[in-house]
C-alpha cells in the first residue's frame, strides 16, 4: 500500500479522503432534499435533519484535511486532453474543493442563526458565531440550496469527465483513484 | 398635461378630507413597542407554542362618546414572524405556511364595532392572510386611556380571535390539535396632535 501520491497515481490517503467525501456528498444532497419535504408526523422529521447536520460537520473537518493534503503533497501528472479540457478540469477540481466548504458554512449559518449550536451525533457541539442578521436563516438557506445544486452539477461534470477518460479516451486515468488494478493502471499510462 | 392637472387637483381636494377625521386618530405605538401581535398554537396537543410578528403598523380611531364609530387598520409584515427558533421561522415563512415571498403582507381592516358595555366590544373586519380575505370578529377589551408622562395621549385595547389555518389556505398538517391558531393583540395608540400644532 502506498500512502502518498506518486506521479502515476493517488496514494491511499488522498484516495480515502476522496471516496469518503464522495460518500458523504452522496448522502447529504439527497438527504437534504428529502428531509425538507417530510410530514410533521414522519418518524424521520427530526432524525433526518440531525443526521444531515452531523454528517455536514464531519464533512467540513474532512474537507480541511483534504485541502491540507492536496496542497502539501505531490499530485499525479495532469491527464491528457485538449487545452480547454485541462482548463475545465482544473476549474472543476478547484470548485469541487471550494463549493462544499461554502455549502457547509451556509448550512451552519441556517441552524445557528438564532444562536443555537449544532449538535454532532450527540458527541460534541459546534457553537454559533455569526448570528442575528435580518432573516439570516432564509438568506443562508437560499445560498445553501443554490450551492448544493451547483455541487450536484460539478459532480455530474466530474463523473462524466472521468467516464470519458475511461471509455472514450481509454487512458486508464480512472484507476488512479481506485485501490486495486495497479498493474493495469501502470500499463494504461505507459 | 390636462390629466395630470386634474389628478393633482383631485389630490389637493382630497387632502383636507383625510385630515379632518384625524382629530381622534391614534397611531399604534410600534416604534416604542407598546403593541404586540402574538399567536399561540397547540404543539401535538401537549403544550402551547407561542410566537409573534415583530413588524407591523396601524392606526385606529375611537371616541368614547360614539364607540360604534371606531375603526382600525393594521398591516403586518409576515416575514417578521418570530417563534424564537430560526429553523422553525424559516419553515413558517416558506410555501407550506405563510409563503411570505408571495404574500409579504397580512392586513386587517375593520368594518364595524359593537360596544357591549363594561369596556367590552366586538370588532368586525376583514382579515387578509396568505392571500385569502375573510371576515373575522375580534373580541375587544378597552383597557384604558389618558395622558402619558411625556406630553402625549394614549389609549389601549386588547383583542382575541381564533383562526382556522385551513380557512386561509394553509394546508400543512400539524395534527388534529393544531388546526387553529389564537391571536392575542395588545394595541396601544398615541393620539395624533390636534391640527395646527407641530408633531414632536
Amino acid at each position: 500500500m502506498i500512502w502518498r501520491n506518486t506521479h502515476h497515481r493517488y496514494g491511499t490517503v488522498q484516495l480515502t479522503l476522496h471516496w469518503l467525501t464522495a460518500l458523504m456528498v452522496a448522502i447529504l444532497i439527497p438527504l437534504g432534499l428529502w428531509m425538507t419535504g417530510l410530514d410533521y408526523y414522519d418518524p424521520w422529521y427530526r432524525k433526518a435533519p440531525d443526521l444531515h447536520r452531523s454528517i455536514g460537520v464531519l464533512l467540513t473537518g474532512l474537507l480541511v484535511l483534504r485541502l491540507y493534503w492536496r496542497i502539501s503533497q505531490l499530485q499525479p501528472d495532469p491527464a491528457g486532453g485538449a487545452a480547454w479540457q485541462r482548463t475545465a478540469a482544473i476549474a472543476t477540481h478547484r470548485l469541487l474543493y471550494l463549493v462544499p466548504f461554502l455549502s457547509a458554512i451556509s448550512g451552519y449559518l441556517i441552524s445557528t442563526a438564532d444562536g443555537r449550536s449544532v449538535d454532532v451525533f450527540g458527541w460534541f457541539e459546534i457553537p454559533a458565531t455569526l448570528t442575528g442578521i435580518e432573516r439570516q436563516e432564509d438568506i443562508a438557506g437560499d445560498i445553501h440550496f443554490a450551492l448544493a445544486m451547483l455541487l450536484l452539477g460539478l459532480v455530474v461534470t466530474h463523473v462524466t469527465a472521468a467516464l470519458h477518460h475511461h471509455f472514450v479516451m481509454r487512458d486508464g486515468l480512472l484507476w488512479r483513484m481506485f485501490p486495486f488494478r495497479n498493474q493495469e493502471a501502470q500499463k494504461g499510462e505507459n | 398635461m390636462n390629466r395630470l392637472q386634474s389628478a393633482l387637483t383631485s389630490l389637493v381636494l382630497l387632502m383636507p378630507m383625510s385630515t379632518t377625521v384625524g382629530a381622534a386618530d391614534y397611531v399604534i405605538d410600534t416604534k416604542g413597542a407598546h403593541a404586540f401581535i402574538q399567536f399561540s398554537i397547540k404543539h401535538l396537543g401537549y403544550s402551547w407554542l407561542v410566537g409573534r410578528f415583530n413588524t407591523f403598523s396601524g392606526e385606529f380611531s375611537y371616541e368614547e362618546k360614539k364607540p360604534e364609530a371606531a375603526r382600525v387598520s393594521v398591516t403586518i409584515d409576515t416575514a417578521s414572524i418570530d417563534s424564537n427558533h430560526a429553523e422553525r421561522d424559516k419553515h413558517l415563512r416558506d410555501e407550506e405556511f405563510l409563503d411570505v415571498d408571495r404574500f409579504p403582507e397580512a392586513r386587517f381592516v375593520s368594518t364595524s364595532y359593537r360596544d357591549l358595555g363594561d369596556n367590552r366590544g366586538e370588532l368586525e373586519g376583514e382579515l387578509t392572510l396568505h392571500g385569502v380575505t375573510r371576515p373575522i370578529t375580534i373580541a375587544v377589551t378597552h383597557i384604558g386611556a389618558g395622558q402619558d408622562p411625556w406630553g402625549g395621549y394614549r389609549r389601549g385595547f386588547e383583542g382575541r380571535v381564533t383562526l382556522a389555518l385551513a380557512d386561509y389556505g394553509i394546508k400543512r398538517n400539524l395534527g388534529p390539535a393544531s388546526k387553529e391558531v389564537n391571536l392575542w393583540l395588545g394595541i396601544e395608540g398615541i393620539r395624533n396632535k390636534p391640527k395646527g400644532t407641530k408633531k414632536p
